[in-house]
């Protein structure tokens, strides 16, 4: 339930998708520069060259086609620097030089640098008409890029443009390409062309709208609107037809990605509650300091990468690593010594150990503030939870999959844990029947200590992952503290699948809400929700019946 | 019947109590008015002011310890009712500024103006009619409690389940008033008042007025408090506190019980709320703060809870820590000492400061006797 | 109204089923003041009563054993409404009220009393106030806000206290007093309540011998006007109240009648009493 942002998933989508493509065309682009820089031009395009310095746009378009026909590896820079005005020639000797966006001066002729250029140069003239033309012309030759990434950029400008005059390019460049997902491409964009264009046949269309409901996006949709108010019935109804198909794909595909954001957010609530599981749901201790406790660990982490830093820079992607198990230390540590200095002393009064449990949150808060600053820690993300990937039509961002796969192992963890250690043993004996356990030879105050130690170590190791999503300030465990305890009681107090349905459900419920009525309200209406649900079954999800139970 | 209590049956620490504040609603603000400043007991207006706001925390305070100390429901979100309260007030001094504000219009406040708001939410309709202003603060907060604890203590949430809902519901209406949706003001709240029933809310004499009431309001709340708890009624309130089940085996149905007094108790907590407002000049969603509630809980703790008199001492104690320490050089160690102050309350004088008077008279008078006289909820 | 009916006979029919009706009764079905029949109910797959039935006669006293876990709380449990049965009938008053509906403050209203296992008895309250909040007699929020509740006479709690043997510490707090005197606070309550049935479990768990006897005429005296249930496991104090036997066993009945015959039930000794 933290604060997400209130931004229409289709935006957001969208506004990534057109960062994804400007940087891989960035990429791609400084790429191919650099293989033409180390390659050797084995195309002659001088005579080309030579039509720039007389000074006629019809000989300039005659140049800048054959350059572009030539297969020359500089053609590229070189007809992008005619672009943007950075092609210049010398009266004298004819030769033309360009200059690159890095202000170095290259040899048209052989795609070389060159250390000093003549002093008096002048530039290629061009007009409008030159410029369609050379972008097209740049469009054609990124196509033939040497990076299959440059090749799909260049499809997809051209899917996007559904210029007809690209068609004689796409068509050469598909018999040419041999990388399939790049030739897919290509006939996405064929197909756009043909689509859009007002001479196709009725063949042709309905061949083209087939590959573009195949793509099925939100481009293929805008693609298939383009269709002209004259093509054929059938084909407009074929549109149509996959128009529908390709929504209710993306339909879909948006609830999937709600729920993967859920699913994402769920696991945060779990990986705060989960501590609090076993200090609470075990136990049955009010523990308010449990949100400092996952601050502890936050600054657990803060510090150890804080060292890397200064010791192994290199190594600062191991910072996480290390941090887990120093983190899970300080913070059962400090929770042991809680448990023995207050906590213990107050069992069997939940009431009055929430409020002294309350108090230790002010001290720790206000130690980290007087050791720290209140101000926020920068930690920063590994290279392994940076970036995000594809999948199926999905973004997936490494970052929220790591967490979620954290989130899980833990969980699992502890249910086997509790489920086959000794220690869980005794918890287990201990909370069912403490004085039948005590009188076995369990030592129960220790087991206690560790319980609560581990419930306390828990908190911290969620610090940890939280760290990576969250800002790391004093306050970092106050966001958490409420949202912990809904989990935990919406879930049912005592049962760990209680508390892992629950997060999940909260946070599937949480980002399906956000849609309709934005993030603040979304967590109004779930924390009220939840309250009416108390009201509904004061204990929880999966509740445990019985006689026991109300003693 | 109820003037018959009044004149009977007062503790000590009633009547000292009832003394105390009864002179210090009087002479406070008399001393404010009519004493040169130059005079040694006059009372600064900026102490008036302080210790006004402590008057109101301290009837906060009763009203909390009425229903957790006398009924064991431990309220998380008593701040909510004081807030609401203080909104309620808020809302209508923020009329009465009419076309003094900042935009000068008549009907709208400034941050609607600034929202381009065109109307009047409906609900702020009626606010500039004192009478119904003064009905909503007890209104509002009392049929938040009805229905809230209605729906609670009908499904039998007890203990910290109620503590942690009744949070969750400050928490909730805290995110709510943030919203410049609702017509609240958002982050910033209600400021800028200009007067109250006509009078300049900054001047002199409307402050000690304020003053006045609050502590009439202190008193009140106290006495209307103590006879509930005198009665019957406050008996089967402790008997719910101790063993809830056993009270409902003898036919009482707690939960009317409970969800009466918890009302009571929010509407007291609204009144508070609404003197305080005026008398700090402001009013804004950080009043929700889950925080603020629960240190309105260990005020009541330190001062001794289940005691009344308890409550308002420990309100007026925190509080004059409170100030102490955080306009000084201390004010880093302020929360330390709040944090330490949760936990010897509830380790070391669970009766809180009372209980150790209580305690250590009780040994004067009869060594060896535990009888702690004053603290027993019900003679 | 019992004239009235009697007067014109051929619509007294009528007239009961509109005043049960109009008060949420139903028509006397039964002779029992307390009729349980074919209940069962389980916890989590546990069968913690299964088909019992028990039929109780207005001013009848009936004493339950049993060996731990055959279900003797968790019938009262269901009598008195904090556990509903998943299924049989609970009836009370002739079966004029059918408990399984009705929630544990309407219950104890009806006239159904119950004293607990462990003694319950609110602590931080006098014995004088125990006895005082136990009183039959309107227990509204505002009856006790400012009706009767604040002006009982003292006479009428002392009364109670003598018959229980408290009146010495009328003043004393309910959480101060012994373990027997708590016992015996609980059934001054009882008594304070002024029920039609009384429930009572193990009321002498913990007393000495002498204490344990004069309990049992206690109970006796109040067995006069009153149904009573008692359950106990210490067979002396059993057989001193001299009344029907139920023992349980595994949440139902294993035998019923006099002890004498109960105690020499071959399965009885089997599974509780021990050879």
């Amino acid at each position: 339930m933290t604060a997400a942002p209130a931004i229409p998933r289709t935006t957001i989508s969208r506004i990534v998708k057109s960062l994804v493509l400007t940087m891989l065309l960035a990429t791609g682009l400084t790429l191919s520069t650099a293989t033409t820089r180390a390659q050797a031009p084995d195309v002659d395009i001088s005579a080309a060259l030579e039509r720039f310095s007389r000074e006629s746009l019809s000989q300039t378009r005659q140049a800048v086609t054959s350059i572009a026909e030539s297969g020359a590896p500089q053609a590229q820079p070189l007809l992008s620097a005619l672009l943007n005005n950075r092609l210049r020639f010398d009266p004298a000797t004819k030769k033309v030089y360009y200059r690159s966006t890095g202000d170095k001066w290259f040899d048209a002729a052989t795609g070389k640098t060159v250390a000093q250029v003549p002093e008096k140069l002048e530039r290629v003239r061009i007009n409008n008409r030159l410029r369609v033309q050379i972008n097209q012309a740049l469009g054609t030759l990124s196509l033939r890029a040497p990076d299959p990434k440059t090749r799909i950029a260049a499809a997809e400008t051209i899917f996007k443009s559904k210029s007809a005059d690209a068609l004689a390019n796409i068509d050469a460049a598909i018999k040419l390409e041999r990388d399939d997902a790049v030739r897919s491409k290509f006939e996405q964009a064929r197909a756009a062309i043909i689509v859009s264009r007002e001479q196709s046949t009725p063949d042709e269309r309905s061949k083209a709208i087939r590959t573009l409901g195949g793509r099925g996006d939100q481009a293929a949709i805008a693609a298939l609107r383009s269709l002209p108010a004259s093509a054929d019935a059938r084909s407009k109804e074929q549109a149509a037809t996959a128009i529908k198909s390709i929504e209710e794909r993306l339909a879909l595909l948006a609830h999937a990605q709600n729920v993967w954001y859920g699913l994402s957010l769920g696991s945060v609530l779990l990986l705060a509650a989960i501590g609090l599981a076993i200090t609470f749901g075990v136990m049955g201790v009010i523990n308010m300091a449990h949100g400092e406790m996952v601050m502890l660990g936050a600054y657990t982490t803060f510090l150890v990468q804080e060292g890397f830093r200064a010791l192994a820079p290199g190594m600062l992607d191991w910072s996480l690593p290390v941090a887990l198990p120093l983190a899970f230390l300080v913070t059962a540590l400090v929770g042991v010594a809680i448990e023995r200095g207050i906590i213990r002393f107050l069992y069997g009064r939940p009431l009055e150990t929430l409020l002294a449990t309350w108090g230790v949150s002010l001290i720790l808060q206000q130690a980290i503030r007087t050791m720290f600053g209140p101000t926020n820690q920068e930690v920063s993300a590994p290279s392994y939870m940076s970036g995000a990937f594809d999948f199926m039509g999905l973004s997936i961002t490494y970052g929220r999959l790591w967490i979620i796969v954290f989130t899980l192992l833990l969980f699992f963890a502890l249910l086997l844990s509790i489920r086959f250690t000794r220690l869980g043993l005794y918890m287990r004996a201990v909370t069912q029947n403490r004085r039948m356990a005590a009188a076995m030879g369990i030592r129960t105050p220790w087991i206690d200590a560790m319980t609560f130690g581990l419930g306390s170590g828990l908190a911290g190791l969620a610090g940890v992952a939280l760290s990576q999503i969250d800002n790391v300030s004093p306050n970092l465990g106050q966001n958490y503290i409420i949202d912990s305890f809904m989990v935990v009681v919406f879930g049912g107090v005592g049962n760990l699948w209680g508390t892992l349905v629950s997060a999940m459900t909260l946070g599937i419920a949480n980002k399906f809400l956000e849609p309709f009525a934005g993030a603040v309200l979304a967590k109004i209406l779930i924390l009220v929700l939840l309250i009416l649900f108390i009201q509904k079954r004061p204990r929880g999800l999966f509740a445990l019946r019985g006689r026991a139970v109300e003693a | 019947m109820i003037t018959k209590y009044l004149i009977s049956r007062h503790d000590k620490a009633g009547i000292v109590f009832l003394t105390i504040v009864g002179l210090m609603a009087v002479l406070a603000p008399l001393s404010n008015l009519l004493l040169p400043e130059s005079s040694p007991l006059h009372v600064p207006t900026y102490v008036l002011a302080l210790l006004g706001k402590y008057l109101c925390y301290a009837t906060l305070a009763v009203a909390l310890d009425l229903v957790w100390g006398y009924c064991g429901i431990l309220s998380l979100g008593h701040g909510a009712f004081f807030a609401l309260g203080g909104y309620a007030m808020g809302m209508y001094l923020m009329r009465q500024i009419g076309t003094r504000g900042v935009y000068g219009n008549p009907v709208l406040p400034d941050f609607m103006v600034f929202l381009n708001w065109k109307e009047l939410p409906w609900f702020w309709y009626g606010f500039d009619m004192f009478p119904f202003s003064l009905l909503m603060m007890v209104a509002v907060p009392g049929l938040l409690a009805f229905v809230f604890g209605w729906l609670a203590f009908r499904s039998r949430v007890t203990g910290v389940y109620l503590s942690i809902i009744t949070q969750a519901l400050t928490y909730a209406l805290l995110l709510a008033f943030f919203r410049n949706d609702m017509g609240f003001g958002g982050n910033n709240g209600l400021t800028d008042f200009k007067d109250i029933l006509g009078f300049n809310i900054q001047a002199d004499g409307t402050r000690a007025t304020l003053f006045f009431l609050s502590a009439i309001l202190l008193i009140a709340v106290y006495l209307i408090s103590r006879w509930i708890v005198h009665t019957s009624y406050g008996k089967v309130l402790v008997a719910v506190r101790d063993a809830e089940a056993r009270a409902r085996f003898l036919g009482y149905r707690t939960e009317h019980y409970k969800l009466f007094v918890f009302t009571v108790s929010a509407m007291m907590a609204g009144l508070a709320g609404a003197l305080y407002v005026p008398q700090v000049g402001i009013i804004n969603p950080s009043e929700f703060a889950p925080a603020n509630s629960i240190e309105a809980v260990v005020w009541v703790a330190v001062g001794g809870r289940g005691t009344l008199v308890g409550a308002a001492l420990g309100a007026f104690a925190v509080n004059f820590m409170k100030t102490f320490f955080t306009t000084g050089a201390l004010a880093a160690y302020w929360l330390f000492l709040l944090g330490g102050l949760f936990i010897l309350v509830t380790l070391v004088m669970p009766k809180g400061i009372l209980g150790l008077f209580g305690s250590m008279s009780a040994k004067l008078r009869k060594p060896g006797s535990s009888q702690p006289a004053a603290l027993q909820p019900a003679e | 109204m019992e004239t009235i009916q009697q007067d014109i006979p051929q619509t007294k029919a009528d007239d009961e089923e509109v005043n049960n009706f109009l008060s949420g009764e139903r028509p006397a079905v039964t002779q029992a003041v307390l009729y349980l029949d074919g209940v069962s109910v389980s916890f989590d797959g546990f069968k913690a009563i299964r088909n019992l039935s028990l039929y109780l006669e207005p001013g009848e006293m009936r004493a339950i054993i049993g060996p731990n876990g055959a279900g003797k709380t968790t019938m009262m449990d269901i009598i008195t409404g904090k556990t509903r049965p998943d299924e049989g009938e609970v009836l009370f008053d002739h079966g004029r009220h059918d408990l399984t509906q009705l929630d544990e403050t309407a219950i104890a209203n009806l006239g159904i009393g119950r004293k607990f296992q462990k003694p319950t008895v609110f602590e931080s309250h006098t014995v004088a106030d125990n006895i005082l909040l136990a009183l039959k007699g309107p227990r509204g929020p505002f009856a006790c806000l400012y009706g009767w509740r604040n002006n009982v006479p003292a006479e009428k709690i002392d009364e109670i206290l003598t018959t229980t043997g408290l009146l010495e510490h009328r003043n004393r707090m309910a959480g101060e007093i012994s373990h027997g005197q708590k016992q015996w606070l609980e059934i001054g309550m009882l008594l304070a309540q002024d029920p039609a049935v009384l429930l009572v479990d193990e009321p002498v768990a913990g007393m000495t011998d002498a204490e344990t006897v004069q309990t049992a005429d206690l109970l006796r005296s109040i067995a006069r006007n009153h149904a009573v249930v008692v359950v106990e496991h210490d067979m002396d104090f059993v057989r001193a109240l001299n009344c029907k036997v139920t023992c349980l066993h595994e949440g139902s009945v294993l035998a019923e009648g006099p002890l004498d015959a109960v105690a020499g039930d071959q399965r009885v000794i089997e599974v509780y009493l021990g050879r």
